[in-house]
């Protein structure tokens, strides 16, 4: 087996080594357009406006991931049910405010520096780890279709933009760039908390109930 | 040999290495982990020979497609797990079934 992974790794070490050094990639055609996408950050504007589809599908792909793992019902129970104790408990009690504000602070530097939904929503998913780790427990009655309602909240905002963008007479998912950037704001808000409570989600492993 | 290559280089090590340790382990996590770890490689070569163009700042649409990768990857890492737990709870081990044994 060794031989052949480094036989493998000897072609792929060659066909790298024999990419050109110096290469005019797409950063010239993004500068280009960056004024018109509402943003200041590259990565950023190719995400949200110029590839679009990737930041709606793969949300649609987390999605789908939450939904294969509740279609496997209850897991057997791995967690042994011990106290969390009060190291935990207090560490999650100091830490969930900050991680939230340093979620808040990711979502709004994504415009002009590194950051973004993502990046935020994946410290939003673990403040919701942490609090399932010490208490786990969703207030009555929110189990089933608000946290349904927030999960999608997320993708159904960007459609309801693309499609508004349908409606104007523009392309879909082209925003008219003098609103582009509230509009990138408004579904990276939303698409953060998504993102964020898919994440716990997962880590919950079970679907939700109101009982739990 | 210039760094964006280096880093390049590192990655395919990093890829083989977890296509290594995924072929040689029977038990699920580390299958998973392994598939973790190419998939980090394959990421650090993106974003390594984004890096080509010299002084001017590096091409950005490789590094969103490495931000979509690693929730996907993510997303794929936490369905693989609850399958894992469901074929331990079937079988009581974290283990494939072998072919003949079943």
């Amino acid at each position: 087996m060794l031989p052949l992974i480094l036989a493998l790794a000897a072609g792929l070490g060659y066909t790298v080594l024999s990419l050109p050094e110096q290469v005019q990639g797409l950063q010239g055609a993004v500068a280009d357009q960056l004024e018109k996408s509402g943003v200041t950050n590259p990565v950023t504007a190719v995400l949200l406006n110029f590839r679009g589809y990737d930041t709606l599908l793969e949300m649609v792909v987390l999605l789908l991931a939450l939904l294969g793992v509740w279609s496997l019902g209850a897991q057997p129970e791995v967690r042994t049910e011990s106290d969390s104790g009060p190291v935990l408990d207090i560490l999650t009690r100091l830490l969930v405010p900050v991680l939230v504000l340093v979620a808040a602070y990711l979502l709004w530097a994504g415009a002009h520096a590194p950051g973004g939904a993502f990046q935020a929503g994946a410290v939003l998913g673990a403040a919701g780890v942490l609090w399932i780790l010490t208490c786990g427990r969703l207030q009555h009655g929110l189990a089933r279709l608000p946290l349904r309602i927030a999960l999608v909240a997320g993708v159904a905002t960007f459609m309801a933009v693309a499609a508004l963008a349908l409606q104007t007479g523009r392309q879909l998912l082209e925003y008219p760039p003098a609103q582009a950037g509230s509009l990138i704001l408004l579904i990276e808000v939303i698409a953060t908390v998504s993102i964020g409570l898919t994440l716990a989600t997962l880590f919950l492993g079970v679907e939700p109930t109101d009982k739990e | 040999m210039s760094i964006p290559f280096l880093y390049a280089l590192v990655g395919i090590g990093l890829f083989c290495l977890g296509l290594h340790a995924l072929i040689v382990h029977d038990h699920l996590l580390r299958k998973i982990l392994a598939i973790n770890v190419m998939g980090s490689g394959v990421f650090l070569v993106l974003v390594a020979l984004a890096r080509r163009g010299g002084d001017s700042p590096p091409d950005p649409v490789p590094h969103a497609m490495v931000i979509t990768g690693i929730v996907v990857a993510v997303s794929a890492t936490a369905l693989a797990l609850s399958l894992m737990l469901k074929v331990k709870a079937a079988t009581g081990r974290a283990e494939l079934p072998d072919k003949d044994g079943g």
